[in-house]
């Protein structure tokens, strides 16, 4: 390859140097204030996509004084083009169990969940296997925290993490009303740390490596590297950990298959940013001074110029239909109508001016939706309607 | 404690409590914020997103109900961003809602018809998204009408059945474009645990859950030369009816109501109070007799505590979910069903009419006593006892079909053989009341003197307390009661089934040894009736109470077994209480039911 | 007492009678009977003390809870973009042609029922299929044909 790709690989998630023991034992004699410190300082944020800071997280529910908290691993992974936590999981799981011990001892939970989607079912038993292996090694060392898998049944929303608690409490996955937050009122009502897996194999890396490592990988407010999920028209979908700030053309480059006429960033709640904007566009937190950047919980869905973006959005909307918990009404009621609006207008029932309509209308359900979910279809959808309107048309 | 903080709504700084929300705060301030989800009497959903506002600072808008305020938050209720948002959301729910509002029971009583009024929601643009939603109407309840395709999924009424009943017959079910308001596998409303109560009728912003009412066939029984159609009214209604004909709230309109009936063109007019002193004299026989049986004879086929058995929401709660505690539950009919068999036995000959002729209508201020009319056991006058009941909300409306000016009505009196009540009857419309006015006679039946509250007024048993309790000491009873010398009689009070529960679990676990227990389904008692004005809220029922108390307080008699026409059936027609046509006529037994 | 009130009960025995247990224990029935009937939701709701109303609309709000009558092997095609893009359709032919079943139905046999699901996880290695729990991925005609041939034959 001649050109200098600014894309850097990296190797940390998956490197499998089986020391857990070693990490776990060393990192519980440290301080833990020290500890927080040392995540803060990281600059990790969270990885599922709403990225949030890590380690004020863990702070904030450290600081709680109550007698009972939890530590939950989310591992629901239901944003269509995301499968890394899987392979996480899979490959690695030790990583994430000792993160969630480390986060335990840090901010004072014995009490650990993973909560697994239920369409991973065929993992459970050998993730718990592996946790049964990791209990005894907590017992030996003498520190007091346990793990249990709890089984999602099949619905996205659980995703968003106040629903996955209810999930957890017995009930519908219905998001919950926030203020409070987890950080204060979680898990049956007590401090909770909730992390995506990719997020808690990343503080292995940190307290493995020190913060400093981390940091300076990826670039300014996108510090580290971050798992992308490969897939749709690719020559080589699958999982690749890369350092964030790289550019989308970069990245087309690499993984597109010479035709690509847009990219699907972050899912279907995600952006779609179409060829013209590729150079202009990097993958991070938003800070960066010029150009747009993206966060992404690591969903990449790459479409040639074979593919009809009608279809696409006529495939996500369907999924927000379905998917949505149904309790509020701009999320519930607005994804019924976005469905069946850019289906009226393909058909030739509502005129084209119509799409206008419905791009308010997803004005409104971002500011609205009690959650991310409704607060998110907005991105798909008017990405998708602002830069090919034409193919919306009749 | 009395921490303030300011809070700066559309640029005026007002107090207010930490832990108080941007709503509160802001109807404090005088604000009004539209809301649908949100009502008074429940926890707090979040969930319709009408109530919207600005925080500045934030991109994302608040809803008000669910928004706590902190120190100097700045909110905004007004601004183009918001109102944009809140009509949106009106177009979302009315697209997603059967809006053919002239066909809609609840026209011009519905919040989401107010509010589309006030936006101006004039446009077409949405889908309308009813026409593919097989949506269902449920009418086979003889109480509640589920009409889902009024419905806004608001959960008002879910809430309602959970948190102030806790009987759970509706639920929500399903995710996303199908979530829905559903009884257990969408069975009808009369085929799972609902009680009839109609709160989540008395709670429901839309036409998505009304009374099934019998208006038109009233109006037919009133025009038909043959009938003669007698009418009773609950206690409870002559404080609510008030606030349908452009009263405010705790009003009372006994007389202006009785004029009303008649202007309407019913042949009698009478009272629920008269049947409710003859409970009285029936229920509190029966308690004296149990107490005798269990505590003197320890005859085990009769079973402490009694329960009063006055409200049909209540007693098919007891069938549902402790009906292994059946035996608890006095025998004695409710007072709407001791009035309808009577209407057509004792009434009837009393003024020479053919029972077969005679039509029986109640006014209620509940929803369950068209279930209870309804009951197959409720025929023993030799034809169905009571025939059509109307809610205080029916009887409005027929006041108003019929273009009478309520306000200015004179103040007629009930007419008589089955019209004259006491005190204690009227109070049987506030919890509390059946057991104050049992203790009333009681007391004075066992010991020849009247119970030691200051004016007969019992306040022990009064109040918004969910759960209540009183004790009285009984001394120096007379001679056939001296069984009775030093015992301390132990009542407990409840109301809103979920204080039921409550009070049943404590017995069912032995943890309460009472031996009276008032059970009314509804919070506050008939007076915040599922067939009661809507809104109903914490303050209206409060005032609703006042009245009724009120009431009480200005009747020349307060006691049951004085009021005259009690002490008349039983000389003419009843003999004794407890005796052989009371048995017949005013007693009943009740069902085992299912609890799933 | 029944085959399924025993199990319910074992289950109920094993995760606990409170409300944060309901979810395992609608599992592991579903696990033994694929799907949640009226009496078996009545039962739940009798072995937990919950009301049937709530255990009914908790169930139905996840996917994998069935609520009608299911086949003994559930198989669920995944619909969602990659999938679709990748041939989703032509699997779901080769299904319906060899099972002769649409989406939503069951053999008469009871033995297969066929559904549509949203994201299964497996993007990169579309079109995917759960059948029960297990995964295929990478899905063709042929495989497709290969994979049912054989629980045909269970």
């Amino acid at each position: 390859m001649a050109k200098e790709y600014n894309l850097k690989r990296a190797d940390f998630i998956f490197r499998n140097e089986n020391d857990w023991e070693n990490i776990l034992s060393r990192t519980l004699d440290k301080d833990s204030r020290e500890l927080i410190n040392e995540l803060i300082s990281s600059e990790l944020k969270g990885r599922g996509g709403a990225g949030f800071p890590t380690g004020l997280k863990w702070k904030l529910t450290s600081e709680a004084e109550v007698a009972q908290k939890y530590v939950i691993c989310n591992a629901d992974e239901g944003e269509p083009g995301t499968f890394k936590d899987r392979e996480i999981l899979m490959k690695v799981p030790f990583k994430v169990l000792t993160a969630m011990a480390i986060c335990g001892y840090i901010t004072g939970a014995t009490k650990g969940f993973i909560y697994l989607r239920g369409e991973y079912k065929f993992l459970q038993p050998d993730l718990q296997k592996v946790i049964d292996e990791f209990a005894y090694y907590c017992k030996e060392i003498g520190f007091d925290f346990s793990i249990e898998i709890f089984m999602g049944s099949g619905a996205y929303i659980c995703g968003e993490e106040t629903a996955l608690m209810e999930s957890m409490e017995g009930f519908r996955g219905e998001p919950r009303n926030k203020p409070p937050f987890p950080t204060n009122k979680g898990y049956m009502g007590m401090p909770t740390v909730i992390n995506n897996v990719e997020t808690l194999a990343h503080t292995y890396t940190i307290f493995k490596h020190g913060a400093k490592k981390f940091y300076d990988l990826g670039v300014q407010f996108s510090r580290g590297t971050k798992l992308f999920s490969v897939s749709g028209d690719t020559p080589k979908p699958g999982i690749y950990e890369l350092e964030l700030g790289m550019s989308l053309s970069d990245f087309v480059d690499e993984f597109g298959d010479g035709d690509t006429k847009a990219v699907q960033v972050g899912g279907a709640s995600g952006f779609l940013v179409p060829r013209k904007r590729f150079g202009e566009t990097s993958i991070g937190y938003k800070g960066k001074l010029t150009g747009i950047s993206l966060p992404t919980g690591g969903s990449m869905m790459l479409f040639n110029s074979t593919r009809s973006m009608f279809n696409v959005l006529d495939n996500y909307l369907e999924f927000f239909r379905e998917e949505s918990c149904g309790q509020c009404t701009p999320c519930r009621v607005g994804c019924q109508q976005l469905h069946m609006g850019i289906k009226a207008v393909k058909q030739g029932q509502k005129p084209a001016v119509y799409l206008d309509k419905l791009l308010k209308l997803t004005e409104t359900m971002q500011y609205t939706a009690k959650c991310g979910l409704g607060q998110s279809v907005a991105n798909s959808f008017s990405s998708i309607v602002e830069n090919f309107r034409e193919e919306m048309i009749y | 404690m009395d921490k303030k903080i300011n809070v700066i709504i559309n640029g005026v700084v007002f107090e207010t409590k930490p832990g108080k929300t941007i709503l509160d705060a802001a109807r404090d301030a005088g604000i009004n914020i539209p809301t649908l989800c949100f009502h008074k009497d429940l926890c707090v959903a979040g969930n319709c997103r009408v109530c919207v506002v600005e925080v500045v600072g934030q991109n994302r808008l608040a809803a008000s109900c669910a928004t706590p305020c902190n120190e100097n938050i700045e909110v905004l209720t007004n601004t183009l961003k918001v109102r944009t948002a809140r009509k949106h959301i009106i177009e979302l729910l009315l697209s997603e809602h059967n809006a053919d509002c002239t066909r809609c029971y609840k026209n011009g009583n519905c919040e989401l018809q107010e509010l589309a009024a006030e936006y101006k929601i004039m446009s077409e643009d949405l889908i309308p998204l009813a026409p593919y939603k097989n949506y269902t109407i449920d009418m086979f309840s003889p109480s509640i009408i589920k009409d889902d395709s009024r419905c806004i999924r608001c959960q008002r009424c879910v809430r309602t059945c959970a948190e102030l009943q806790g009987v759970n017959a509706l639920s929500v079910a399903y995710k996303g474009d199908k979530m829905k308001i559903s009884t257990f596998f969408e069975k009808s409303m009369n085929d799972v645990v609902c009680t009839n109560c109609g709160q989540c009728v008395n709670h429901c912003p839309t036409g998505a859950l009304i009374e099934k009412n019998y208006i038109e066939e009233v109006w037919e029984a009133i025009a038909d030369p043959e009938k003669h159609v007698v009418v009773q009214t609950a206690p409870a209604v002559r404080v609510g009816l008030g606030e349908e004909l452009g009263f405010a709230p705790g009003m009372r309109v006994t007389g202006k109501m009785v004029a009303a009936l008649k202007n309407l063109g019913f042949d009698s007019v009478l009272d629920t109070d008269f049947t409710a002193d003859l409970t009285i004299m029936e229920e509190g026989t029966e308690l004296l007799t149990r107490l005798k049986k269990v505590l003197v004879d320890k005859d085990d086929n009769y079973k402490l505590p009694m329960c009063t058995s006055c409200s049909p929401g209540w007693v098919k709660y007891i069938e549902h979910m402790y009906p292994e505690m059946l035996e608890n539950l006095s025998t004695c009919k409710s007072p709407q069903q001791m009035f309808g068999s009577l209407a057509k036995t004792y009434y009837a000959k009393a003024r020479k009419l053919d029972p077969e002729k005679v039509v029986s209508v109640s006014i209620m201020p509940c929803t369950a006593k068209k279930f209870e009319a309804d009951r197959p056991e409720m025929h023993d006058s030799g034809y169905r006892d009571v025939d059509l009941v109307l809610t205080t909300r029916e009887l409005a409306i027929m006041i108003k079909q019929a273009g009478i000016d309520f306000m200015k009505l004179p103040d007629v009196k009930h007419d008589r053989l089955m019209g004259d009540s006491s005190g204690a009857g009227v109070i049987f419309g506030a919890t509390g009341g059946v057991m104050e006015a049992a203790l009333r006679t009681a007391y004075e039946l066992v010991t020849g003197r009247e119970v030691p509250f200051e004016n007969l007024n019992i306040k022990s048993v009064r109040g918004i307390e969910g759960v209540k309790e009183a004790t009285i000491k009984i001394e120096k009873p007379l001679d056939n009661w001296s069984f009775l010398d030093g015992v301390e009689l132990k009542c407990a009070v409840a109301h809103g089934l979920v204080n039921a529960k409550k009070v049943m679990e404590a017995v069912k676990n032995n943890e309460a040894d009472y031996h009276f227990i008032e059970i009314m389904a509804c919070p506050g008692g008939c007076l915040g009736g599922g067939g009661q004005p809507i809104p109903t809220n914490p303050e209206i029922r409060e005032r609703r109470a006042q009245a009724i108390y009120e009431e009480d307080a200005g009747l020349s008699v307060r006691k049951s077994h004085e009021n005259p026409e009690v002490i008349k059936i039983y000389n003419d027609y009843l003999k004794e209480p407890l005796g052989e046509r009371s048995h017949h006529l005013l007693h009943t037994n009740y069902t085992r039911r299912e609890r799933y | 007492m029944t085959q399924t009130s025993e199990l319910i009960n074992a289950l109920a025995d094993k995760h606990g009678r409170n409300r944060e247990n309901l979810l395992s224990v609608l599992q592991g029935v579903v696990r033994q009977e694929h799907y949640l009937s009226e009496s078996t939701m009545v039962e739940i709701a009798r072995e937990m003390d919950l009301p049937a109303a709530e255990v009914y609309g908790t169930a139905t709000f996840y996917s994998f809870l069935e609520y009608k009558k299911m086949g003994q092997y559930v198989i669920r095609i995944c619909k969602t973009i990659t999938c679709s893009m990748k041939g989703k359709n032509q699997i779901l032919l080769t299904i319906e042609d060899m099972l002769k079943i649409g989406v939503g139905e069951t053999t008469p046999d009871r033995k297969f029922t066929v559904l549509q699901t949203n994201c299964l996880g497996w993007c990169h290695k579309a079109p995917a299929m759960l059948i029960n729990d297990e995964v295929y991925t990478e899905l063709t005609p042929e495989k497709v044909r290969e994979i049912l041939s054989e629980y045909l034959k269970k």
